[in-house]
């Protein structure tokens, strides 16, 4: 595992526009860590998260994907997170019945106000992916260039 | 089968219906496929019901509801549900259709016979629905063979959901019990696999998909008039394998999109040239929403709402499974 002293993982972060997104700028703005290899992709609810876009990100060349809403209760549109947890649920457990580690998906539930809980879940997510090295399965089969 | 002949002609001559929908013969005597009939002529010399007539018929009845008057169309046990889950989706007019439930003692796949050595086959007897069905005799190039029925059964049937008509208006001939299997045997044993075990198995299974798309196309709930995998924007569109990812891509989609909605009809593992058996895929999602949402049966009945178009307020966290093991 030599390769994990270099290994810089890619992590996408899909996050809402109302909760998550507001964490990750007070994150920010109240200066907490949170790795660069995180790369986050605001979408305007959890709900707009097609699992096709879980796909693609690995496709492009992420090693963990990880989705961020309001908690439930709170979702803007009211009931978003409801119908985007039931696909996710549904979605993460395809892939790991496909082989893929289950380690490199994760939901999250961050509202405005956690900007810490924003960062520690970043910093372990990418904690996670630096442990089980690079997406090999669903990479070993993309092109690369 | 002379009774559904008779009976269609009766319902064509008072009018009832403009049109039936049902099997003709094939070329060979055991690809039957489905078509319109519009005369008793065209009946008596094409119609066709025995074991090969695997074709679930629901689908064509999206057609046929745009159409004039009403068409007669003779759905197996399996098809209705299907059909059930089309009115659910507003895509077929029950107005439109006059169904006969047929009875139904196991549909049969030639690829199964093949599979068992057999070549050269040029006809099969003992596929008639009103034979006991124990046995089929397959007249080959280089003589007589035979084999068990149940043996060349599609695997839809050796887990058949039953012989009871979910919707139709009568019911026509025997069926008889088909399953002798569990329906998610062989899910469990792939779920018992290690990772690479899995991931091994599924790419060696995916690796033949050429891409045909008759799986989606087979498929009743694959119902959208403008698909994801026709969409120009979508890169792998139309494109054959060049990347194995992008077939596990379109696989995990494809069933994605029929999740909650897929009533384990079987139609899209027979239809694929490549045998790759789909019901693996379809079965994960059925399987998972009755473990974490409640046993749910798609096309039971044309009205409960989906699992993924619903929720509660207390549903398991997706961490259940990335979590676990
Ligand atoms: S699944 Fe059941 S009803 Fe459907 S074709 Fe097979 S035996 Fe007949
Ligand atoms: S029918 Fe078979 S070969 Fe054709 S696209 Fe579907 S899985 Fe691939
Ligand atoms: S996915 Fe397959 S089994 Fe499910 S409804 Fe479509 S054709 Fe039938
Ligand atoms: S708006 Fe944040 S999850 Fe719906």
């Amino acid at each position: 595992m030599s390769m994990n002293n270099e290994f810089k993982p890619k992590i996408v972060a899909f996050c809402c526009n109302w909760c998550s997104y507001a964490g990750a700028d007070l994150a920010g703005s109240s200066r907490l860590q949170y790795p660069a290899d995180v790369k986050i992709i605001r979408v305007p609810c959890s709900c707009r998260v097609n699992p096709m876009f879980i796909l693609r990100a690995f496709e492009k060349g992420a090693d963990g994907v990880i989705m961020c809403g309001c908690h439930p209760g709170d979702c803007h549109y009211s009931t978003g997170n409801y119908y985007a947890r039931r696909r996710m649920t549904l979605l993460f457990s395809m892939l790991e019945y496909l082989g893929i580690e289950n380690g490199r998906t994760r939901v999250e539930w961050v509202s405005a106000a956690e900007g810490v809980k924003f960062s520690t879940t970043m910093n372990e997510f990418v904690d996670k992916i630096r442990s089980l090295g690079e997406n090999v399965r669903l990479g070993d089969l993309r092109c690369k260039d | 089968m002379q009774r559904l002949i008779d009976r269609a002609k009766e319902l064509l001559a008072s009018g009832e219906v403009a049109r039936v929908l049902g099997w003709k013969k094939g070329d060979l005597g055991f690809n039957p496929e489905p078509s319109y009939f519009e005369t008793a002529e065209s009946l008596d010399n094409d119609f066709v019901y025995d074991g090969f007539c695997g074709a679930n018929l629901s689908k064509y009845m999206i057609e046929a509801s745009k159409k004039d008057g009403k068409t007669l169309v003779f759905l197996k046990p399996c098809d209705t549900y299907s059909f059930n889950q089309l009115i659910k989706e507003h895509r077929v007019d029950r107005e439109k259709a006059y169904i006969i439930g047929v009875g139904c003692k196991g549909k049969l796949d030639i690829e199964a016979i093949k599979a068992m050595g057999v070549k050269g086959i040029l006809e099969v007897s003992g596929a008639d629905i009103n034979s006991d069905c124990e046995t089929l005799t397959v007249k080959t190039l280089y003589g007589d063979k035979e084999v068990s029925y149940n043996d060349a059964m599609l695997e839809r049937c050796h887990v058949c959901k039953g012989k009871e008509h979910q919707i139709c208006d009568e019911v026509m001939l025997d069926s008889r019990d088909t399953k002798d299997a569990e329906r998610f045997a062989e899910i469990e044993k792939i779920e018992a696999m290690s990772p690479m075990e899995k991931f091994e198995f599924f790419k060696k299974e995916l690796s033949k998909c050429i891409r045909c798309n008759a799986c989606r196309n087979v498929c009743p709930a694959c119902s959208c008039r403008k698909c994801v995998f026709d969409s120009n924007k979508f890169d792998e569109a139309t494109k054959a394998n060049v990347d194995s990812f992008e077939e596990k891509m379109f696989h995990i989609i494809r069933a994605f999109h029929v999740a909650g909605r897929c009533t384990d009809c079987g139609e899209c593992s027979r239809v694929c040239p490549q045998g790759i058996p789909l019901h693996l895929f379809n079965r994960k999602f059925i399987k998972d929403i009755d473990t974490f949402y409640g046993e749910f049966q798609a096309g039971e009945d044309s009205e409960t709402k989906g699992p993924l178009t619903a929720f509660t307020f207390d549903d398991v966290e997706p961490s259940i499974v990335t979590e676990r093991g």
